[in-house]
């Protein structure tokens, strides 16, 4: 039964002729769902870092992020600078393909099917489709079942992610409020999502049809969070994260792994670059270890020793309303 | 049963071994590996897991668990476990004497799914392949226990067993099963070793 070993493998083929499975092993699209959602499973644990350059990558795969996000500004700058933000450049984002052996995501508008397609030609590892781009349709979402390539979209709710889930997304976020450094729109989201999936758990069957009317969601997917007390699949956090102990929090709140946008390349002073990287390759290590010991509050307490000044930070209320950017999206 | 718990999809091998009445333990600490009987390191991002390997004080004592104990390492998990793997940041653990390419497939948009022969079932099982590695190499002594296409995708070395798929992303419990029952030895309770 047993085959005799060989002492030397075939060697490599190229990667094209694997991808297409042989003849009567077509993948189904369910098929293809469980890998989308099997990429988001092993980056929990995780911080998903965004980075605008390679040098920033470098920074965020030697700290130990699973994944970067690769875009032209992150939240804060496209905060400060208005006007309408598109996907990045593909040129940017090959760099940093180029530079990293971890996952690349990027960023298409809302409802940007063919910022989607673009970004899936350029074999982009999970695609983030945006609340902190301006979006792209006011109506319609990414018919994301179509694609190949996995996506991750923003919830403020249940209702909102059972959407997104509805329509193909991989892996859900939280929106926060991304660009802040205030990790309180995060923690809302995060709560509503797991309190309301809690509550989902103890109604009885024929409660289940008016819950998902008020919802807005997809009834079966109702009935599977009720039976199953969670998503099906991957629960990160995202939005205003800005050090380790913020972190651990949305760890301890539920989330499955982190993204860190602005709250790792906003540290530091950008006129001494030097002393800069190091500041941020510190936060950067510091926020990847407290994701791994989220609950271990000795271990928090020494990450969170000496480390450099987090951004600054904008406090929620003094946004004015059309400065939301968890508001977009439905 | 020990579940390497630094990064990755733990809690899918945790469903595994709770469906075939093992009892899961989580491993972020070195006194968790304290009266194990066997490890597993699951399929994550390699160069995150080596990392924390080292900045948790665990490359230590799982370092010698390997050496004397049943592991099964999947995916990022071959990778640990592989003795040469180029553009790593840091040693993998080098129990099993193969060579390994990271995501040799190419990226996500070229992950699949395909039957693959497992020798120790005399069957085959849907193999996930998510940004998977490749076996470049296979030294002497160790055996080819899963194959695609004839090219090997499970190997195992004495107590340690590695392969380039997810069996714990589906409900084939199968391979845990022979992991647990053949290799590591433990009796599993009556059926569970039934898929």
């Amino acid at each position: 039964m047993k085959r005799p070993s060989s002492r030397r493998a075939a060697p490599p083929r190229k990667s094209a002729q694997r991808a297409e499975p042989k003849a009567g092993q077509v993948m189904s699209q369910e098929d293809q769902f469980r890998l989308k959602v099997g990429l988001a499973e092993m980056l929990k644990g995780g911080v998903i870092m965004d980075v605008m350059n390679s040098d920033q990558a470098e920074i965020a795969q030697e700290s130990g992020a699973v994944a970067v996000m690769a875009l032209e500004r992150i939240p804060s700058r496209i905060r400060r600078d208005g006007g309408v933000a598109r996907m990045s450049d593909p040129s940017m984002i090959r760099r940093i393909q180029g530079v990293v052996d971890i996952p690349v995501m990027a960023k298409c508008r809302i409802g940007h099917f063919v910022e989607a397609q673009i970004l899936e030609s350029l074999e982009i590892d999970f695609v983030d489709e945006s609340e902190v781009l301006t979006p792209a349709d006011e109506a319609h979402h990414v018919w994301k079942h179509d694609f190949k390539v996995p996506f991750v979209c923003g919830c403020r709710d249940l209702g909102e992610a059972l959407r997104r889930i509805g329509e193909g997304a991989a892996m859900i976020r939280t929106k926060g409020e991304a660009g802040t450094g205030n990790v309180v729109e995060a923690v809302r989201h995060m709560r509503a999502v797991v309190s309301h999936m809690r509550r989902l758990t103890t109604m009885g069957k024929d409660e289940l049809m008016a819950e998902a009317k008020t919802l807005g969601a997809p009834f079966a997917l109702v009935q599977l969070v009720a039976a199953t007390g969670r998503l099906p699949v991957p629960n990160f956090a995202a939005g205003g994260v800005a050090t380790p102990a913020d972190a651990a929090l949305m760890m301890s709140l539920g989330a499955e792994a982190v993204f860190v946008g602005s709250g790792i390349f906003e540290v530091g002073d950008a006129d001494h670059p030097k002393e800069a990287r190091k500041a941020q390759m510190q936060m950067a290590k510091a926020i990847v270890q407290a994701v791994a010991n989220w609950n271990r509050p000795d271990v928090l307490r020494d990450i969170s020793t000496g480390l450099p000044q987090a951004m600054r930070g904008i406090s929620i209320e003094t946004l004015p309303e059309g400065e939301l950017l968890a508001k977009r999206g439905w | 049963m020990g579940l390497l718990s630094l990064q990755g999809d733990f809690a899918r091998h945790a469903e595994a071994l709770l469906a075939l009445g093992a009892e899961p333990v989580r491993v972020s600490l070195p006194e968790h590996l304290r009266d194990l009987d066997a490890l597993i390191v699951p399929g994550g991002e390699s160069s995150t897991m080596l990392r924390l390997l080292d900045a948790t004080g665990l490359r230590g004592g799982v370092q010698r668990f390997v050496r004397e104990r049943p592991v099964l390492g999947t995916c990022a998990g071959l990778i640990l476990l592989a003795r040469d793997v180029e553009r790593l940041p840091a040693p993998t653990l080098g129990v099993i004497d193969i060579g390994a390419e990271r995501n040799a497939y190419g990226r996500q948009v070229h992950s699949f799914t395909h039957d693959v022969d497992v020798a120790p079932l005399a069957d085959t099982m849907a193999g996930m392949f998510i940004r998977a590695p490749r076996i470049t190499r296979v030294g002497r002594g160790v055996e080819v226990i899963a194959r695609l296409d004839g090219e090997p995708v499970g190997v195992r070395q004495g107590l340690a067993v590695a392969i380039t798929f997810h069996p714990e992303l589906t409900d084939d419990r199968r391979l845990h099963a022979w992991f647990l029952g053949d290799v590591a030895g433990l009796k599993l309770r009556a059926g569970g070793a039934v898929r």
